[in-house]
């Protein structure tokens, strides 16, 4: 296999990684007004967040590193995606920028008004980001009007197509319905039945829309290896929703995690050998071959995307290992905020 | 404004911004893995202490450095997509590796850091901050060998046919000459910054005397962050000195915009103040050492530096042909390379001597802490003065390389998206630019918020505290 298709399939592992990863952190973020109510909200709210809180971060990684592989392995693709892209990506980054801080933040201080907002944050750069990844994800396959130098010439609006917002409900769906998941996984008590529920009635919504997202993509620009990727989701996502319906969490989650890395898959099959099909001119489309880096530059890139990959997988594994454990409300402790020794209530 | 200086704009707001916090992490970090290890060591819950509260404090600044070093990665696509089409094969690599071997690193480890008080064995714990600390060096060696390339090109060919610059040496790059001088010279900064840090924290509470009993603790972090201080300014000096001569010999006209050095001269004198009109033509007041800059540029003191009326009627000569590196002058805004060089200078030495006055005051065990009014001045100030000369070196280093982005092969002008109108990057400049301000603020007062209580007790750990499935998480969000 060419290097260039080598470095094609990693990148389409890195974007799958992030997918199916930080899918369950924007789905978990997105159920903080659904599962986050009643009289024991703000303990509720504390679950949920932390269930991911050690290890959201690490998550977010895989975007940056997807981001930085695309730029040193194809050169003309991140350059035309992230430029063309532009006001999208700028939402996104400001949603993912307030989402990063409301995590670390929202519980430094004990005051409801400053919990509150940080709790908007939360569910916005949740919502936001998983909308426009899929928006973005569709126009990426489906193609843009792109020029003979390779710039995007169209603008706004030529990127809320119809086909490009269902992809972006798609990926809301999937991403609300994986995070759903991941809480039944995760924790103990009311909160894991109500997610299960949750679970099913979103999991039918995010298949109909995720099967009927892919048989139209596939129907353009698909071949037989996307069309068995997408088969092969389908299944997985519905085998996961059976066993959430069991209460097999475990089982559920893996069907969720298998199908949001078949659809990565799929979708990428799709673009292969394109990387940014052009529909101005079939011949100004962006491939593997003329986006990529030199020779020397992907070899070495494979050199140490070879030796330090597993590492990185082997310990992110071993650190969701080490919180493994369910968590309940009763296991939350108080709200608390540093105060000055001498004032420190005495008991 | 044209498209290209909203452009700047964006890159010079987003990239100071974040640069706050890069180095009070790399510093930090270093710091209460020290403090952490100590307390393994002698068992003195002072230091238990100390390590949980910079690292609340580490926690705080990361989240910000972290958030906004996204913006960092996207905007070479969004705003420079012509410099990255043309140096993709050799400056996307250090970058996806940065990601790959330090960030994963970085954010895996100080998870378990945070969440594993009391979870994972304690020695491990320390070692999480260690790994922590270890990702940040990594990132900054790889990040800076990519920043290197654009003062110093090497390792490289341009392919006429593809029409950019490709990797011929990978090894080249990584030993950047300019790398070596500027990976132990940011680095040392940083761990100035990290030190100033605790030592200015660690001064106003053994000068509010807030909790008496704690005194003795705070002097103890006063002192460790003393020394660190001055003996890492002591590694600037010298990273720097070595960082001047490699300058002088590859970027001879940033080392001639520092001093504004119009005329080539051999035994060339240190500016070290000059009042003159801003073309710098007619000088009012100057304070010059005598043969310094020849000294600090070339190791001898009747050694010749180049001057920039010479260096640019040769780079016009030279460069005049590519449409890449023609540009209308290849001077860089001499005010701004002149007073940034100085002002990284003074700062950084303000704070290392603000470090020795607070190690002499602090030198006795009994010793009274000074109760004159500059002290808490010099608290605050010495926790503010590493963090704006970093700030003012980055300036430095940047602004002296303009009009390039690669030295001598490209130019900033060239670089910028041609897709992206005037429109759309003022509309990203405006947005980044105002939601910085109201994070700067909440970042800060949370900050003054988490100082101001102090190091808190440790807890007592709960009575029949085993692995009960009930028990309360040690911490949580």
């Amino acid at each position: 296999m060419e290097l260039t298709t080598v470095w094609f399939v990693l990148i389409g592992i890195l974007w799958a990684g992030y997918f199916v990863l930080e899918g369950f952190d924007f789905g978990v973020g997105m159920l903080f007004p659904v599962l986050g109510r009643g009289a024991d909200r703000e303990r509720r709210r504390r679950v949920l967040l932390n269930t991911i809180g050690p290890t959201w971060d690490g998550n977010e990684v895989w975007l940056v590193t997807a981001a930085g592989a695309t730029f040193a392995a194809f050169p003309e693709w991140y350059a035309t995606l992230f430029s063309g892209f532009y006001l999208i990506l700028l939402v996104i980054l400001v949603a993912l920028i307030l989402r990063v801080l409301a995590f670390d933040y929202r519980g430094k201080r004990d005051d409801p008004s400053w919990r509150k907002r940080w709790d908007a944050a939360i569910v916005f750069g949740s919502v936001v980001p998983a909308f426009a990844w899929g928006l973005v994800f569709t126009n990426m396959i489906h193609g843009l009007p792109i020029n003979s130098q390779g710039v995007y010439t169209g603008g706004l609006l030529t990127l809320l197509n119809p086909l490009a917002l269902l992809g972006g409900l798609t990926t809301l769906a999937l991403f609300l319905l994986h995070g759903s998941i991941f809480v039944a996984l995760k924790t103990d008590g009311t909160i894991r039945r109500e997610a299960r529920h949750v679970a099913t009635r979103v999991g039918v919504v995010a298949a109909v829309l995720a099967i009927a997202l892919l048989v139209v993509l596939n129907l353009q620009t698909g071949n037989d290896i996307s069309w068995i990727c997408f088969v092969a989701a389908v299944i997985a996502l519905v085998v996961g929703l059976v066993f959430n319906v069991r209460g097999r969490e475990g089982w559920a989650f893996s069907g969720t995690f298998v199908a949001i890395g078949l659809t990565v898959a799929a979708l990428f099959t799709m673009l292969f050998p394109d990387v940014m099909p052009s529909t101005s001119n079939a011949a100004w489309s962006l491939t593997t071959d003329n986006a990529s880096s030199s020779h020397l530059t992907l070899a070495i890139m494979s050199w140490v995307a070879l030796l330090f990959t597993p590492i990185v997988v082997l310990y992110q594994g071993w650190a969701y290992w080490i919180f493994r454990r369910r968590i309940s409300t009763d296991q939350i402790p108080p709200a608390t905020e540093p105060r000055l020794a001498s004032e420190q209530v005495v008991h | 404004m044209e498209h290209l200086d909203l452009a700047r704009w964006q890159f010079a707001i987003t990239t100071v911004y974040h640069y706050f916090f890069v180095p009070v992490t790399i510093g930090l970090s270093f710091m209460v893995a020290s403090f952490e290890t100590q307390w393994l060591r002698k068992r003195n819950p002072q230091m238990l202490r100390l390590a949980k509260f910079f690292g609340k404090l580490f926690t705080i600044n990361f989240a910000l450095g972290l958030a906004t070093g996204l913006v960092q990665e996207f905007q070479f696509g969004m705003n420079w997509s012509a410099y990255s089409r043309f140096v993709g094969d050799i400056f996307g690599a250090p970058l996806a590796i940065e990601a790959l071997l330090a960030f994963f690193l970085e954010s895996t480890f100080l998870g378990l850091w945070i969440f594993g008080w009391g979870r994972i064995p304690e020695r491990l714990h320390a070692a999480c901050m260690w790994i922590v600390h270890a990702g940040t060096l990594l990132s900054a060696y790889f990040i800076l060998a990519a920043n290197s390339f654009m003062q110093n090109p090497v390792g490289y060919r341009n392919n006429p046919v593809t029409g950019r610059a490709e990797l011929t040496d990978f090894w080249a790059v990584l030993t950047n000459k300019v790398q070596l001088a500027t990976f132990p010279h940011t680095i040392l900064a940083a761990y100035m910054t990290g030190a100033a840090f605790v030592l200015g924290i660690c001064l106003w509470h053994v000068h509010r005397r807030s909790v008496p009993q704690d005194q003795s603790m705070y002097r103890k972090g006063a002192k460790f962050g003393a020394w660190m201080l001055l003996l890492s300014g002591l590694g600037v000096a010298v990273s720097g000195d070595f960082a001047g001569k490699i300058m002088t010999e590859v970027q001879p006209m940033k080392m001639a915009s520092a001093e504004a050095l119009y005329n080539t001269q051999a035994g060339a004198p240190f500016s070290i103040l000059t009042v003159s009109s801003l073309d710098g033509q007619h000088e009012k007041v100057a304070i010059t050492v005598p043969k310094l800059l020849s000294f600090l540029g070339t190791g001898d003191f009747n050694g010749t530096v180049h001057g920039i009326n010479q260096l640019e009627a040769q780079y016009k000569h030279k460069y005049a042909t590519d449409p890449h590196t023609r540009a209308q002058t290849y001077v860089p805004t001499l005010p701004l390379t002149y007073w940034s060089f100085r002002v990284m200078i003074g700062l950084g030495t303000a704070a290392a001597a603000i470090g020795a006055a607070s190690l002499w005051t602090l030198r006795r065990r009994d010793s009274e802490p000074a109760r004159s009014r500059w002290w808490p001045w010099a608290a605050i100030s010495v926790v503010l003065l590493p963090i704006f000369a970093n700030s003012f070196g980055w300036i430095f280093t940047e602004a002296g390389r303009q009009p390039w982005l690669v030295f001598g092969l490209f130019t900033t002008q060239s670089g910028v998206s041609p897709g992206v109108s005037g429109a759309e990057v003022a509309t990203s400049l405006t947005i980044f630019t105002a939601l910085y301000a109201v994070l700067a603020v909440i970042e800060v007062k949370l900050t003054l918020r988490y100082v101001r209580a102090g190091a808190q007790e440790l807890e007592e750990p709960s009575a029949g505290a085993d692995d009960d499935a009930d028990d309360k998480l040690a911490f949580a969000y």
